[in-house]
């Protein structure tokens, strides 16, 4: 089967993900034109399937499907047949038995994603699953900065993030964003420098290829790139904090702290930012802030992994004329 | 053309091997002159006109042709760029690399359009350009320069401007570059010569 999925970054490896940013600069492109929209897609079939709740990702996605002029269908668990008892599997293959050509899956348990991709025929992306991987969210990030820096330096884009220091602050235990984000940051040559109280780091990050820290204003001096996370409140289950107030006193990037930074430290946050706890309102707007960017290169991105995993996805040989050598069909 | 339509792609698996000289650079040089004053002949000179290379082959024959113009004429032409990739009806058939990034830095609406590109052979890169041209304004007219005619046509699109008519077989490759154009043979995949 030609079919491909997008589970985790480490399917695209740096090749993959270099692949994803240069289409992605097109697909800028068409983002900015007067009609942004090309045929690219057209009579294939988008499912945005969410059995977690999301505000940007599903928009990002469906714009993004719309952009190509793929159609979209749109599943929200709250408002279909899971209320009533349907298990994950009978809802994607009731849709895939719909004709879908691909599934944009988001779900709280870790591996979902590819648990789908096992049961359907359409190529699933993975929207998020659990604390495991936000795919995407990487790539934009990584998108976003490679322009940003582009900017700052003067020149056209590069393909790696080669020398660039990330510190990613906040709750990198429950964050698939931090465990997408340094896969893709580290596979474009990046260091990148976790920065949490112990409670909220992973249980082990020996393997990560990064440095961690409890000290955010030690780090910030040192680094390119303030990463914040929020605060997943509803992940929390145990007692990790003494208290927000706490938490924002040590970890939250201030505005006394962005005071002190360089001119030219970036500051990202992939949204839904809590204002006030992990990042100062005003931060959030500064000129150092790629928020916006990072929310309209997203539907960019995502257009270009659509594109990848559905262009060519009916590439079966016997779709192809044969006999014909010498240029295209 | 699209890099994938100059040579037979992934599908047939076969490579191009150069055979034969068939255009030297003086002579490809020679042909942009002449369609330089061909264009300006039949549009009456450089006013309204908007050249537009397509990536890649097309782009540096665009920009020749640009500075040929203003050699002759005087004129500053505008200049673009058009990748045609999401607009090809073989998307579904084979892999889609990124060419390159579009850039049509004026609207092309009222402006006569002059398509450049390096070879033309089935037509359908030519058939997308329209398309992707379209999403950029209404141009008043769309001109097709190409430095080579191979023939095998599969759709009904002509060239107005055409450096040289090079009968070829459907099997041939033709390459345009900085070398000249070389017509060649398109082989099997040898050894090392996968993925090309």
């Amino acid at each position: 089967m030609n079919r491909s999925d997008l589970l985790s970054v480490a399917d695209l490896g740096r090749e993959g993900i270099v692949e994803v940013l240069r289409l992605a600069d097109s697909f800028a492109e068409v983002s900015e034109r007067p009609v942004p929209k090309v045929p690219a897609l057209r009579g294939r079939t988008v499912a945005t399937v969410f059995f977690e709740s999301s505000t940007r990702t599903r928009l990002s996605f469906e714009a993004a499907a719309k952009r190509l002029s793929a159609d979209t269908m749109t599943f929200t668990a709250a408002s279909s047949s899971v209320a009533k008892g349907e298990s994950v599997r009978d809802t994607v293959e009731t849709l895939d038995a719909m004709g879908v050509d691909a599934m944009v899956v988001r779900h709280s348990s870790a591996g979902t994603p590819a648990q789908v991709a096992r049961w359907v025929r359409a190529s699933v992306v993975n929207a998020g699953d659990g604390q495991h991987e936000h795919p995407t969210q990487a790539l934009l990030d990584c998108f976003t900065l490679r322009e940003a820096l582009a900017r700052r330096d003067g020149r056209p884009p590069g393909d790696d993030l080669a020398g660039v220091r990330i510190a990613i602050v906040g709750d990198v235990r429950h964050s698939r964003v931090a465990r997408s984000g340094v896969l893709a940051y580290r596979a474009l040559g990046a260091t990148v420098v976790l920065v949490a109280p112990p409670t909220l780091l992973p249980p082990d990050t020996s393997s990560w290829g990064v440095t961690t820290s409890g000290d955010l204003d030690e780090v910030l001096p040192g680094v390119d790139v303030v990463y914040l996370l929020r605060l997943q409140a509803e992940r929390i289950r145990e007692c990790l904090l003494p208290s927000l107030h706490e938490y924002s006193a040590r970890y939250a990037l201030t505005a006394e702290r962005e005071r002190r930074l360089a001119p030219e430290v970036l500051v990202m946050h992939p949204g839904p930012m809590v204002r006030g706890v992990e990042i100062d309102s005003a931060v959030a707007s500064s000129a150092r802030s790629l928020v916006t960017r990072q929310v309209r290169n997203g539907v960019a991105v995502r257009m270009a992994v659509l594109f990848r995993l559905l262009a060519g996805a009916a590439a079966d040989p016997v779709l192809v004329p044969s006999g014909r050598a010498g240029g295209e069909p | 053309m699209a890099e994938r339509e100059r040579h037979p792609a992934r599908p047939t698996g076969r490579v191009p091997r150069p055979r034969g000289l068939v255009m030297d650079p003086d002579d490809v040089r020679r042909a942009l002159v002449r369609i330089a004053h061909e264009v300006l002949e039949r549009n009456h000179g450089a006013d309204g006109i908007v050249v537009v290379g397509l990536l890649s082959g097309g782009v540096p024959l665009a920009r020749r042709l640009v500075e040929l113009v203003k050699e002759i004429d005087g004129a500053d032409v505008p200049i673009g760029v058009l990748d045609v990739s999401f607009y090809r009806d073989d998307i579904a058939l084979r892999p889609v690399r990124a060419s390159g990034v579009t850039s049509i830095p004026v609207d092309l609406t009222g402006r006569v359009v002059v398509l450049v590109d390096d070879v033309l052979f089935t037509g359908r890169t030519v058939r997308a350009a329209l398309d992707a041209l379209a999403d950029h304004g209404r141009a008043r007219a769309v001109q097709l320069a190409v430095m080579v005619d191979r023939g095998h046509r599969e759709l009904p699109i002509r060239p107005d401007y055409v450096g040289k008519n090079l009968p070829t077989r459907g099997d041939e490759s033709v390459e345009v570059g900085a070398s000249g154009v070389t017509i060649g043979e398109a082989l099997p995949p040898g050894p090392g010569a996968f993925g090309r």
